[in-house]
């Protein structure tokens, strides 16, 4: 196992910046999780520490061994493709014990070990099928087995539970979250599902535009934001975003509608940072809202829009101005709420960005 | 209630086809049958046997197998095996190893270069006939060629490659002619392959020939069959180097499609013509056979 360092990573495909001066490190046996939208670069970043593709900018190491232009095969890494793969025309011992081969492991050793490995994620008994003629599942698990072989220094992941039904891939998530535990291996997740990056990993690095927005633990990512973008792509609902202004010395915050929030107490939270108070964005989860049908000190009002059901919780959606806010309620019975409401905010979980999105703190 | 034809039933569908197989029957079916009586005839364009011609037996097909003359110079066996290494030369380690060369070369890449080995390739493929014989005859001639002029430039002599390699020089020929096909063929196989394939092996540190013969090659050996008997068949049937040596210099390029020409059309002697014709029409079908037979069982094994 061992550590990785990206220090000021670029990689342009032309006019596309598809990595934008990443810098991220991986420590010794943690297992970081690269989430964002689509196009956000996060393929690249992992193909990149591959050497699948070779940076314009920057430093690559693995370990203490500068890596940023040797091919993948100097890299000792392991990786697991979204497709995982597998050579069709292969059994899967062979496709398991490829990288053996390659290496030049005589075949008793090879099919010892791949029937170690194997026996491990519950295939054993399929080894000398062909990757056709075994299931969705076991075809993953055949993926990661080829990955375990061999004692790389970093695994890699592409999406490697993507091509999975839903049922499936919750099993396959426990099945690897179980393996990290267990074999405790340096890895980087690339996966655009956030509660795979949430389940999964020690640590989570979300990206847009080919720059990290927020790296930290998946908790803190999703209970302190560091910025709008984040705010907005992590948690189902995720935060509400309300536009605002702030006048910190009054101790209130304006939204739109003449709506008026106390914040006296909070002064001293914000004072500090707030320098204008116009262009804020105020953030909120939907689960740090009490909502109420009469009116309480320190909320703001509000008209309920919609009630949803999500079995064990309720989501109520409401309309403050032009904006809706979302509200879960944890509780059996439907919520019994008049069509005006008052709102009240967790001042401790509310969270103000400034006009380029970035968390004030 | 009776039940009318629907649109795709046989019936309506033979009524359809009724015209096609008609001009099929007439010029295809209809020749096939004539030639094969014609090759136990003597046959010819003039003379008496052109008005009367006369049934002869096998006496074509013996003179054809006539083992004492055959290996000489103008003889069929001798266009067999000038075939037979034509074949070998200009479409197996020809066409095909430039084929699967330039795919694999290019595999995945973009730009220029690949569009211009595609580009001139392709050209080389669908120029007419005649231009290109004229175009190569520019080339390869002894004085004035272009290939010539470069060659004593730098020091390195005027073969007259028509008369000195004639058969090397209609090899190569073939393998410019028609490496088109087995390039499009290759790449559009190897543009099927998942990247992932690649890539994982590069990860595990295979070495490029190693990829090569452990996941393309096996992956691609549909295609490579497929392609090894398609060229191998318009290879034997090609006519194209006639214009380039006119079956010459003294039979060293006459290949059996020449060779029939020749029989058929110089002395038109349509009786032997025809047992040459019938001759190779078994070849080809065996060829076609084998075709059908390699590819049943490659989808049977996948």
């Amino acid at each position: 196992m061992a550590k990785i360092q990206l220090e000021n990573i670029t990689k342009k495909f032309g006019e596309l910046t598809a990595v934008n001066d990443v810098s991220l490190e991986v420590s010794d046996g943690e297992f970081v999780a690269l989430l964002g939208p689509s196009g956000c670069g996060k393929t690249t970043t992992l193909r990149l520490i591959a050497g699948l593709e070779v940076p314009n900018e920057g430093r690559i190491l693995i370990g203490d061994k500068e890596v940023t232009k040797l091919p993948p095969r100097e890299r000792d890494i392991a990786m697991v493709f979204q497709d995982y793969a597998l050579y069709p025309h292969m059994t899967l011992l062979d496709n398991i014990g490829y990288p053996l081969k390659v290496r030049g492991v005589a075949k008793p050793d090879m099919t010892a070990r791949v029937t170690e490995v194997a026996t491990e994620l519950q295939i054993g008994d399929l080894l000398e099928r062909r990757p056709g003629q075994v299931s969705g599942g076991q075809q993953q698990r055949a993926s990661v087995a080829r990955a375990l072989v061999h004692q790389a220094q970093v695994f890699l992941f592409d999406e490697p539970l993507s091509n999975l039904d839903a049922k499936l891939r919750l099993e396959a998530r426990a099945f690897l979250k179980h393996l990290q535990q267990e074999v405790g291996v340096t890895a980087v997740y690339v996966t655009h599902d956030q509660a795979e990056a949430m389940a999964l990993a020690d640590r989570i690095a979300v990206m847009n535009y080919g720059r990290v927005m927020q790296l930290g633990h998946p908790l803190d990512v999703y209970r302190r934001p560091a910025n709008t973008f984040v705010a907005a792509f992590i948690g189902s609902p995720p935060m509400n975003l309300l536009p605002c202004e702030v006048d910190i010395n009054a101790g209130k915050i304006l939204f739109e509608g003449d709506r008026v929030l106390d914040i006296a107490s909070y002064r001293e939270r914000w004072g500090g940072v707030l320098k204008n108070g116009r262009d804020i964005t105020l953030g909120v989860r939907p689960e740090n809202i009490a909502i109420s049908s009469t009116e309480v000190p320190g909320s703001i009002p509000s008209r309920v829009y919609v009630i949803q059901p999500l079995g064990g919780e309720w989501l109520v959606v409401t309309q403050v101005g032009g904006e809706l806010v979302s509200v879960r309620l944890f509780q059996d019975e439907a919520p019994e709420l008049s069509e005006n409401v008052w709102l009240k905010f967790d001042l401790d979980r509310t969270f103000l960005y400034d006009k380029n999105g970035d968390l004030l703190q | 209630m009776e039940k009318r034809p629907g649109v795709f039933s046989g019936k309506v569908g033979l009524t359809f086809l009724t015209p096609a197989l008609f001009f099929v029957a007439i010029f295809l079916i209809l020749p096939f049958f004539w030639i094969f009586y014609l090759s136990f005839t003597n046959r010819t364009l003039t003379g008496v046997t052109a008005a009367n011609p006369q049934f002869v037996g096998l006496e074509n097909y013996q003179r054809l197998f006539d083992f004492d003359q055959w290996m000489r110079y103008g003889q069929f066996g001798n266009a067999l095996k000038i075939t037979f290494q034509f074949v070998l030369g200009s479409a197996l380690l020809g066409q095909a190893v430039v084929g699967l060369t330039v795919a694999w070369a290019f595999y995945r890449r973009k730009g220029l270069l690949r569009e211009t080995v595609f580009t001139l390739a392709v050209l080389a493929w669908i120029i007419p006939e005649v231009v290109v014989a004229f175009a190569w005859s520019a080339f390869l001639d002894v004085d004035r060629g272009t290939l010539n002029t470069i060659l004593s430039a730098v020091g390195l002599g005027q073969p007259d490659w028509l008369f000195d390699y004639p058969l090397l020089t209609i090899i190569i020929f073939n393998t410019w002619r028609g490496s088109a096909f087995s390039i499009l063929l290759f790449s559009s196989a190897l543009e099927t392959i998942p990247p992932s394939y690649v890539e994982t092996a590069d990860v595990v540190g295979a070495s490029a020939w190693r990829k090569f013969r452990d996941i393309i090659f096996p992956l691609m050996r549909g295609h490579i069959l497929t392609d090894l008997i398609l060229i191998t068949l318009w290879t034997f049937n090609v006519f194209t180097p006639f214009l380039l040596t006119g079956g010459g210099p003294t039979f060293r390029t006459e290949l059996v499609s020449i060779y029939t020409y020749r029989t058929a059309f110089k002395f038109f002697e349509f009786g032997r013509g025809g047992a040459i014709a019938v001759v190779m029409m078994l070849i080809n079908f065996m060829l076609a056979m084998g075709y059908l037979i390699a590819l049943r069982r490659q989808k049977a094994v996948s």
